[in-house]
């Protein structure tokens, strides 16, 4: 193997981590409220607004329902708005933040979900007020499964920025197409699939041992 | 009631319920139900008052009217005079930090320490850490887990973990403890210490305590006042001592029959007649009070009728602490010595109730 293509794998790689650490950053900025607004503002909720709970809902269902690589191509005027193009590792971070933000809202839903809701009681009684009841008991108690959560969101968004090498987005994904399928370079692909398995690899562990870090349900003494 | 009776018995009175029902609409599957229905009672400055009832009877409907977390359909109720009622949403978390509650499964944080734990009602009313720290140290002391500080919940007991929730309950210095079942997950050791700990803090901070339970047990160890709750309706009440001696209401009844004393054995209830053979013996129940309780009956109701007699289920107990006893005995059910035992009882001020007779 040429040491030109051991760069282009290198750069490749850079690319892939770029777009999912700054999709990933903004997508669960911007989910993580959205998560927790779904979680709490059932009918008599914390921040009871069961129509708007249904609509954002429906929009995050309608968001998480269409096939990725259509959701790239649908939102091209709106990413030509925000990046100024449409290709490239730059114009592909914006949707993958789109996709990031409902399927992480809806993790981030089911997290807060699992809260014993006799600790929502408890602080009540504490006299806490709902921010204070999101903040030190919700936040505070889901830390673990949040934690999973990201750390799947992450890896979904790894195997999503592969996806987005089919329209130009750059990345391990684009290499893999461009050089591995269509230059028929089956050595390149397969040292594609390793590194994105290596990848998700070890962002799974790495996530595993901080959620049972922050675990302290079971803790043995 | 009208309302200046109540704001008259609020002046000496921690918590009043005037007149209070709850109905919950019906919603999905769930068919409506009354809750609480035109509940009135008066829990007394300083006293341990339980409500006690079955599952179901309505009594955490009616502990979670006191801190606002369930509103009444209809009626009042008043914290310390104040009618919880027109309180806006400021007004229940300056009340809800001013009467502190356990729960039946506790409802620690499993994210935070036992300082964390404790520190979180102190935090959510906006004290400094170093306030803080000063006021936790001391409760952790109180309630006997100085040492657990830094512990995390799940690495202690059922009744460790009750501790805490105490200590958390006292954080903000309440004039008035709500325990909702705070012993039921517990088993009957753990269960009498969590009661002494509650009697304690009752007597050294002068704090009101209102608990609910489906444990006679419970009531009998801690309140001077008690309150049975059956289908939403309190059906007895007044001083547990007389509630538990003198108990009216068939459900007062029921709940009572589950103490240990109060049943007799298994076979001996099922040799039980109603009426006397030759040579059969009167199966008695003694209940006796106060000083009674205290002197050696047995020994003198033996000497006084001069024939055999024997104990067949018996308890001596204190309620509301005040001594009681409950004793079963049987003895000859001839007349000659069924008259001397009668006058035996009477001299002394015995309560008895003939149960049936044995062979």
């Amino acid at each position: 193997m040429s040491p030109d293509l051991l760069m282009l794998i290198g750069k490749a790689t850079l690319d892939t981590l770029r777009m999912v650490a700054i999709a990933g950053f903004i997508g669960a900025l911007i989910g993580l409220p959205i998560g927790i607004f779904l979680a709490t503002s059932g009918r008599g909720e914390l921040f009871p607004a069961p129509n708007v709970n249904r609509a954002v809902g429906l929009i995050v269902n309608a968001t998480r329902s269409t096939p990725f690589i259509i959701l790239v191509v649908a939102i091209i005027p709106f990413t030509r708005l925000v990046t100024g193009t449409s290709i490239g590792t730059k114009a592909a971070i914006v949707p993958l933040t789109i996709a990031t933000i409902p399927f992480f809202a809806r993790l981030v839903e089911a997290a807060i979900r699992d809260v014993d809701k006799g600790l929502i009681e408890a602080a009540r009684a504490m006299g806490a007020t709902p921010m204070q009841i999101v903040f030190k008991v919700l936040l505070a108690e889901a830390r673990p499964a949040l934690t999973l959560a990201l750390t799947m969101t992450i890896v979904s968004l790894i195997g999503y920025s592969a996806m987005v090498g089919a329209v130009g987005g750059g990345g391990l994904g684009d290499l893999g197409i461009r050089y591995g399928y269509q230059r028929f370079m089956p050595d390149v692909m397969l040292i594609v699939v390793i590194v994105l398995i290596v990848l998700v690899q070890l962002v799974q562990s790495a996530g595993d041992r901080l959620a049972r870090r922050f675990d302290k349900r079971s803790r043995k003494t | 009631m009208s309302f200046t009776t109540s704001t008259i018995a609020a002046d000496d009175a921690a918590v009043v319920f005037d007149g209070v029902s709850k109905r919950f609409a019906a919603s999905g599957k769930s068919a409506a139900f009354t809750a609480l229905d035109n509940v009135s009672l008066t829990v007394a400055r300083g006293s341990i008052t339980g409500i006690i009832g079955r599952s179901g009877a309505g009594k955490s409907t009616l502990i979670r009217l006191v801190n606002g977390l369930e509103k009444p359909t209809s009626g009042k109720v008043f914290v310390d005079g104040v009618d919880v009622g027109v309180l806006d949403e400021g007004g229940l978390r300056d009340l809800r930090r001013s009467v502190g509650m356990i729960f039946q499964h506790f409802n620690l944080l499993s994210s935070r320490t036992v300082f964390g734990n404790v520190a979180l009602p102190l935090e959510i009313s906006g004290m400094d850490r170093r306030a803080i720290d000063e006021r936790v140290r001391p409760l952790l002391d109180l309630v006997g887990l100085a040492d657990k500080h830094g512990r995390y919940p799940s690495e202690l007991s059922g009744g460790q973990k009750q501790r805490i929730g105490i200590a958390r309950a006292l954080a903000t210095e309440p004039k008035l403890l709500l325990s909702d079942e705070a012993t039921s997950a517990l088993d009957p050791e753990t269960t009498q210490s969590i009661l002494q700990l509650l009697k304690r803090i009752n007597a050294e901070l002068g704090l009101t305590v209102l608990l609910i339970t489906h444990e006679m047990e419970v009531v009998k160890a801690v309140t001077s006042d008690v309150a049975v709750i059956d289908k939403g309706e309190i059906v007895e009440r007044g001083q547990t001592f007389d509630v538990f001696t003198h108990p009216k209401h068939a459900t007062t009844r029921a709940l009572l029959s589950g103490l240990p004393g109060s049943k007799l054995p298994e076979a001996i209830a099922r040799g039980l007649k109603t009426a006397a053979a030759e040579g059969d013996r009167v199966v008695v129940r003694l209940t006796f009070f106060g000083a009674a309780a205290e002197r050696p009956l047995i020994s003198r109701l033996i000497q006084s009728i001069g024939a055999e007699v024997n104990i067949i289920a018996g308890t001596i107990d204190e309620i509301g602490g005040k001594p009681y006893g409950s004793l079963v005995v049987a003895y000859g059910a001839d007349p000659e010595t069924a008259a001397r035992a009668d006058r035996f009882f009477a001299e002394n001020g015995l309560v008895t109730e003939v149960l049936g007779y044995v062979a």
